[in-house]
């Protein structure tokens, strides 16, 4: 079974390897409403623990999303550039942001896992 | 602000009922979506007909002999030259020549006058008339009545259904209607850039009248989210955004609110700044903006020439979902205020390319 960790910034992490993929959770997108735009980094860009390093807005506002790990950018999901509604749509699947090839995969094992997460969702 | 602080509408127990998510606005408690989100709020509104709750604004009638001339003291509008039953969107201005308020008013008939205002100044507006009004003049403020807008192509199809008379109203006209046996009062304006009406029903009324709306085919509610959109599309002002107590209504691109007899009179509060105003030309203007790229650039964003001179700010901003792209609105130096004019818009530190353009962004489509 695929681990998947969380942020208290409502980002999502999966590991495959070395490489991390980030998307934002089920909670944010609903908490944004409709997507309407998202900037992504290039690929290559070395990026530190919590920097900010794409942009999603909505028709309310806009919002950073933060890399949740050190590492550098290996893709980005150029789907929800040209269709932003795909983060609301599939938060978790086809409207993932980036991938990250991590500096230390033991980072990983910092995060939040799924009941963390859903205990962190209670408290808000 | 704290939440129980909060005014509510008569609408409050629907609003929550039809799932709305509610956001604190103007000292009330409003719904600024429903589950459809707003995105299909707005389009929604665009090709049938949406409903939204207005009932924040400040509503009050204006009586007695001489009602008119006082409110021209106040506001450059034509407001003595209304024809009963016909409404005007005017603004109230100030000494040094800022806008107090925007607002609608209407003549209903002899010395009747109906004046709806915006919920954020509806403490200010309303002392401030009060206060300048003669003897024999009354303003009798309307707290007890909703106030609900049906907006989009089918506004008329599904109110008249209700309410046959209402498909003769001209733009801007007014109708004493009978809804589910209360009498309300419907005019034919809004705030979307849409055909539609705006119904004012005593609060008592207010829901069920407002269930019997929605119930009719095509229509669905919208909140304040989509209210903003449609008006940003419209090129319509958003006061305390687009225009305040520091926007000469001239710089705003509002002079056609007033008209040549108040020109020549001068006879209203702020004329004299307003007037040289005028005649002397702006030196900042309120302009329509389009990003040539995908990215929103909302209020507060500085607006850069080429060279990369700060030349003025962005004062409403966002993606219309009509248009299909961003847009926005803001006051620029007069010698970049040509539509076509190349600027940029400083976005999280970047100059984003875009150009001065013309409003509305989407076309009206008001009944003529």
């Amino acid at each position: 079974m695929t681990d998947i960790r969380y942020t208290e910034d409502h980002e999502w992490v999966r590991l495959d390897d070395d490489i991390a993929t980030i998307g934002i959770t089920d909670h944010a997108q609903e908490q944004l409403g409709d997507v309407v735009f998202v900037e992504l980094p290039e690929d290559g860009r070395e990026v530190a623990e919590m920097e900010a390093c794409a942009v999603v807005e909505s028709v309310k506002a806009a919002s950073d999303v933060f890399s949740p790990l050190a590492g550098t950018i290996v893709e980005s999901n150029q789907m929800i550039v040209e269709d932003p509604s795909l983060v609301n749509g599939d938060p978790m699947g086809g409207g993932w942001f980036f991938k990250i090839e991590l500096d230390d995969v033991a980072d990983f094992g910092k995060l939040m896992d799924e009941a963390a997460y859903n205990a962190f969702l209670e408290t808000l | 602000m704290s939440e129980t602080a909060l005014l509510t509408t008569p609408l409050d127990a629907l609003h929550r009922s039809l799932g709305a998510r509610m956001v604190p606005f103007a000292g009330y408690a409003m719904p600024v979506q429903y589950p459809a989100g707003v995105l299909a709020e707005h389009v929604h509104c665009r090709s049938a007909a949406s409903l939204f709750d207005v009932s924040h604004m400040g509503q009050a009638f204006l009586t007695g002999p001489g009602a008119a001339v006082a409110l021209e003291k106040l506001a450059p509008g034509d407001i003595a030259g209304l024809a009963p039953m016909r409404q005007r969107y005017s603004l109230l201005t100030m000494e040094q020549g800022g806008i107090l308020d925007d607002f609608m008013v209407a003549h209903l008939d002899g010395d009747r006058w109906f004046m709806v205002v915006n919920a954020g100044r509806k403490h200010v507006d309303f002392p401030h008339i009060a206060a300048n009004l003669p003897a024999g003049v009354h303003l009798e403020l309307l707290p007890d009545r909703a106030l609900v807008a049906l907006q989009g192509p089918r506004a008329v199809t599904v109110l008249a259904a209700l309410a046959p008379e209402v498909a003769a109203l001209p733009f801007m006209g007014l109708a004493e209607i009978t809804l589910d046996g209360t009498q309300c009062l419907a005019s034919r304006s809004g705030y979307t850039g849409e055909d539609g009406y705006e119904i004012s029903i005593p609060d008592e009324r207010a829901e069920a009248i407002t269930q019997l709306l929605l119930a009719q085919p095509g229509v669905m509610p919208a909140g304040l989210g989509a209210r903003d959109s449609l008006r940003l599309e419209a090129g319509l002002c958003l006061y305390g955004h687009d225009i305040d107590d520091s926007t000469n209504p001239i710089e705003a691109a509002l002079a056609w609110t007033i008209p040549k007899r108040r020109r020549a009179e001068a006879n209203f509060l702020g004329a004299t700044p307003i007037l040289a105003m005028l005649a002397d030309k702006p030196a900042r203007r309120r302009v329509g903006i389009l990003p040539t790229g995908r990215a929103p650039a909302r209020e507060g964003t500085e607006i850069v020439a080429p060279d990369g001179s700060v030349i003025g700010k962005i004062t409403s901003g966002g993606f219309g979902p009509s248009l299909g792209g961003p847009c926005a609105m803001g006051y620029v130096r007069a010698d970049f205020a040509a539509i076509g004019t190349d600027i940029a818009l400083m976005v999280r530190g970047k100059p984003l390319p875009a150009k001065v353009a013309a409003m509305p962004f989407v076309p009206h489509s008001y009944i003529r």
